[in-house]
């Protein structure tokens, strides 16, 4: 069997990345923008264990990836409180909504 | 005997600093005490009073334990059995007829003057300024005589100045704009402060050891005067006199500077008793390095060789060797004398001098009697006295001429003055002249004794007269006055044994008299065997004998117009009424010492007292060769005249008192008649010889001249020149406000006006829209890894 490359799951990476971005920047809903977060945040993850595979890096970029989902999981678990505090004061989680903080 | 000196001086300076911390006391207790305590009087009389018992105390045990060496007389060394005399010459001294106390120096058998150092000011080189202590028989004599009056006058003015225990004081003497009286609040521990103070500055100014310290606290009485002069300060006149007393003295003052710098340059040293230094060396004082041990003071070529060095007897003697002597021109040591004289001229009121004392009566009456009277006037009297080692032949000469002027002059005025603090204040000159001139003629035993028997007779007159003004609501003037004689009679009676004392009456052919005949018949008699000697200057016996004549004359007018006739003023009389208890004891206290502290005259206790201090050389005399100087008698050759003088003066005075009992008490000729007949003598004497007018003309309206031009001076060049600094600054910071508000100012704006457009300018990219947040994140990042591709170095 052909040894596979990192070219794939780097192709992966950025597809995750880019739909991430997307989902980011289009999304008005709060949660969609927040599944984007995680989308990219997964992009990330696949490039620190496809690294970790094809070059000296070792355990290292797995344990970081370990750390990201750790990371997602708290951001992901703040996000919905600001979220659900964000409804409490708009009736809503459109995005576009909040901003109060314009110039 | 070094042991008896520190306790003689620190009893001294014990009465010496007691009166200051009186008057610190007094001065910060005034304020919070209230407008009518008497608390600062007691305590001024407290401390005054302290100093007199230890100055009597020190008087005492240094007259003990120096087995009163300084009453024995020359023929008799051996016998002290006056032991018990007391200070104050109670008891007459019958010491066996013949003998001169002159030679007593010559039977030093003990240490019988102390010197030495309290504190050390300053040293620059070889020259200290210390406050030093000089304590000889004149030292203690002055003290007790100091403390003494001065006690008897802080009691007479606790009743005089009672009219300050007020928070009202109406002064009836000053008119203000609405013409009503001036009201303050009193003034009465002010009064006492200055007091102390005064007091604390005199008995410095005797103890002093050398002449800078003199110089000090003669200063520091200069100053005392002033204030009291000048007490009742809203009075134009009084704050006049008081300006004039204090730019005279300065004028006398800066003889005295001159002098100090040429002893400074000259010797080195301003102390009076030879130094005894910490390693055992003994440096000479003043008196040494120019008398030496004999006294001599010799010139060869203009030039004197101080003595600075001791030989085996610890006489002082010209070093042999001529790289170490020590010279200064003689005509410098003349002028030296003069310098010193001339702040003695200045403090004693003499001739030319005399002219602030009148004016100092505005001070009140104790002031004048303490200050201007007994004690501060005296004080030129006792530096002369003091100083006298260092005068030469010539300085003495001077010295005679101008107290025989300032005699005579003074008591010409008294004759036509009729505010009776005048009369006094005339006297008072006219005495110091007399002690000027005794001094001069070389009778320093004469001319002390008279200092102490004048400060005794002339403080109760002025008391006295005190009494008079207080009782006659204070008037002064004789020609409202008369009749007083049974309206108060302690006053007048003890005003009379003052008059008696000064006159110089005895009974003749006796020498049961007053004070005032001893000290006065010893003067003339010096004056006497002084022009035998010198036939040339026979004026200096005949003035003073004329001017004693006038002495009685003028005195017992003051005391006929004052005292005996009609009242010419009925409705002053009816209110006059005698002073209380406080101030007539005190005039009592007084004229027994008036009356009897020169008993026994040349022979008595006080005369024998001074003259154990006199400088070695008076008594022997001097004789000075004809072509070149003058001589100065010896004690035999003033004895073998003294009852010729005696007679002379006594005669004088009778004449003068039965003048004016025959004018004044009897009526037998009118003064005014006799005032018609002189006009122009008349005149001339009121108007005081013209001396003021005199000092106006040459002195103050010149000054005034000058003053003018000096203001015209200011104004049209001074102020012109300032004005246009001014101009020009105006106009340097109009040009520099255009700067600033141009330049400066538009730099900063310019910086504060782009920052904030620029931040207007970035508000539009904060738009709060999270979404395009994460846009402009996302192309950042591409953008960013797009340059990193593009512009990373390959390898």
């Amino acid at each position: 069997m052909e040894a596979v490359g990192p070219n794939p799951f780097l192709f992966v990476s950025a597809v995750l990345f880019v739909c991430g971005v997307v989902c980011m920047t289009t999304k008005r809903n709060g949660i969609g923008v927040l599944m984007g977060v995680e989308l990219v945040l997964n992009g990330a993850s696949l490039n620190f264990v496809t690294f970790s595979k094809f070059t000296p890096l070792g355990l290292d970029g797995q344990v970081f990836s370990l750390f990201v989902i750790v990371l997602a999981a708290a951001e992901a678990a703040v996000a919905l409180a600001i979220a659900l505090n964000f409804y409490n004061n708009h009736l809503t989680i459109d995005v576009d909504r909040g901003d109060e903080l314009h110039g | 005997m070094e042991h008896l000196g520190e306790k003689l001086a620190a009893l001294l300076a014990i009465a010496w600093l007691l009166p200051l911390l009186g008057f610190t006391i007094e001065v910060f207790g005034g304020y919070w005490g209230a407008r009518n305590c008497k608390k600062a009087a007691y305590i001024a009389i407290g401390c005054i009073a302290a100093g007199f018992v230890c100055s009597s105390t020190a008087l005492y045990l240094w007259g003990s334990e120096t087995g009163w060496v300084a009453l024995e007389s020359a023929s008799h060394g051996g016998h002290d059995e006056h032991s018990s005399a007391t200070d104050d010459a109670h008891t007459a001294g019958d010491h066996g007829g013949h003998d001169h106390a002159a030679t007593v120096v010559e039977h030093h058998h003990k240490q019988t003057v102390f010197s030495g150092c309290f504190y050390r000011l300053a040293k620059f080189g070889s020259l200290n300024l210390s406050l030093d202590w000089y304590i000889d028989s004149l030292t203690l004599t002055m003290f007790v005589m100091v403390t003494l009056i001065a006690t008897c006058i802080h009691i007479f003015a606790v009743g005089y100045m009672h009219e300050e225990l007020t928070d009202d004081y109406v002064d009836h003497q000053v008119h203000t704009h609405d013409g009503c009286h001036f009201h303050r609040p009193g003034r009465f521990y002010r009064f006492f402060s200055y007091l102390s103070l005064f007091c604390f500055a005199m008995l410095g100014l005797v103890l002093a050891g050398n002449i800078f310290q003199v110089f000090i606290f003669w200063e520091l009485v200069g100053i005392c005067s002033y204030l009291l002069i000048g007490f009742y300060v809203e009075r134009h006149s009084a704050s006049t006199a008081a300006n004039k007393a204090f730019i005279v003295n300065r004028v006398g003052d800066f003889g005295f500077i001159i002098g100090l710098m040429i002893l400074w340059t000259s010797f080195g040293t301003f102390s009076f008793a030879d130094q005894h230094a910490a390693d055992g060396k003994v440096q000479p004082g003043l008196f040494s390095m120019v008398r030496g041990s004999d006294g001599k003071l010799e010139a060869t070529d203009g030039i004197v060789v101080l003595k600075t060095q001791q030989d085996e007897h610890g006489h002082w003697q010209v070093p042999p060797d001529s790289s170490q002597r020590k010279t200064i021109a003689y005509t410098l040591l003349i002028v030296a004398g003069l310098g010193v004289f001339c702040g003695c001229v200045g403090k004693s009121a003499q001739f030319p001098l005399q002219t602030w004392l009148p004016d100092a009566m505005e001070g009140p009456t104790p002031v004048s009697a303490l200050v201007h009277s007994a004690t501060m006037v005296a004080a030129g009297v006792y530096l002369a006295g003091r100083f006298y080692p260092m005068f030469t032949p010539e300085v003495l000469l001077t010295i005679a001429y101008i107290g025989c002027i300032t005699a005579f002059v003074a008591a010409t005025i008294a004759i036509v003055a009729t505010d009776i603090k005048k009369v006094l204040a005339y006297s008072t000159i006219s005495q110091l002249g007399y002690m000027m001139l005794a001094l001069g003629v070389g009778g320093w035993g004469a001319g002390l004794f008279h200092l102490i028997t004048h400060a005794f007779f002339k403080s109760l007159m002025f008391l006295c007269s005190g009494s008079v003004i207080a009782g006659c609501h204070h008037e002064q003037e004789m020609p409202k006055m008369g009749g007083l004689l049974r309206k108060m009679p302690i006053t007048a009676l003890t005003m009379l044994i003052g008059v008696v004392a000064i006159a110089g009456l005895a009974i003749p052919g006796t020498s049961i008299a007053l004070s005032g005949y001893h000290s006065k018949d010893a003067i003339l008699a010096t004056a006497l065997a002084y022009t035998k000697l010198n036939s040339v200057h026979f004026l200096l016996f005949l003035i003073p004998l004329l001017t004693a004549g006038i002495t009685a004359f003028y005195m017992f007018r003051l005391w006929f117009y004052t005292f005996l006739g009609k009242p010419r003023d009925q409705h002053l009389h009816e209110h006059v009424h005698e002073s209380p208890l406080v101030m007539t004891v005190p005039l009592l206290v007084l004229s027994v010492f008036a009356a009897g502290c020169a008993i026994g005259g040349e022979e008595g206790v006080l005369f024998r007292m001074l003259t154990h201090s006199q400088p070695g050389h008076v008594a022997q005399g001097f004789n000075g060769l004809a072509a070149q100087t003058v001589s100065l008698p010896s004690h035999d050759a003033i004895h073998k005249v003294h009852s010729t003088a005696g007679s002379a003066a006594l005669l004088a005075a009778f004449c003068g008192m039965t003048i004016a009992y025959l004018v004044y008490g009897l009526g037998l000729v009118n003064p005014e008649e006799i005032k018609k007949q002189a006009r122009a003598v008349h005149a001339f004497l009121a108007n005081k010889w013209g001396f003021d007018d005199l000092y106006d003309t040459l002195f103050v309206k010149p000054a005034h001249v000058v003053a003018k031009f000096a203001a015209a001076f200011d104004k049209l060049v001074f102020d012109e020149i300032l004005h246009t600094v001014v101009r020009f600054a105006v106009v340097i910071s109009k040009w520099d406000r255009k700067f600033d508000e141009g330049v400066i100012d538009g730099f900063v704006n310019l910086v504060g006006n782009s920052t904030y457009s620029l931040g207007i300018g970035l508000r539009g990219v904060q738009t709060g829209r999270i979404r395009q947040y994460v846009t402009f994140i996302a192309v950042s990042v591409v953008t960013l890894f797009v340059l990193l591709f593009a512009f990373y170095p390959k390898g």
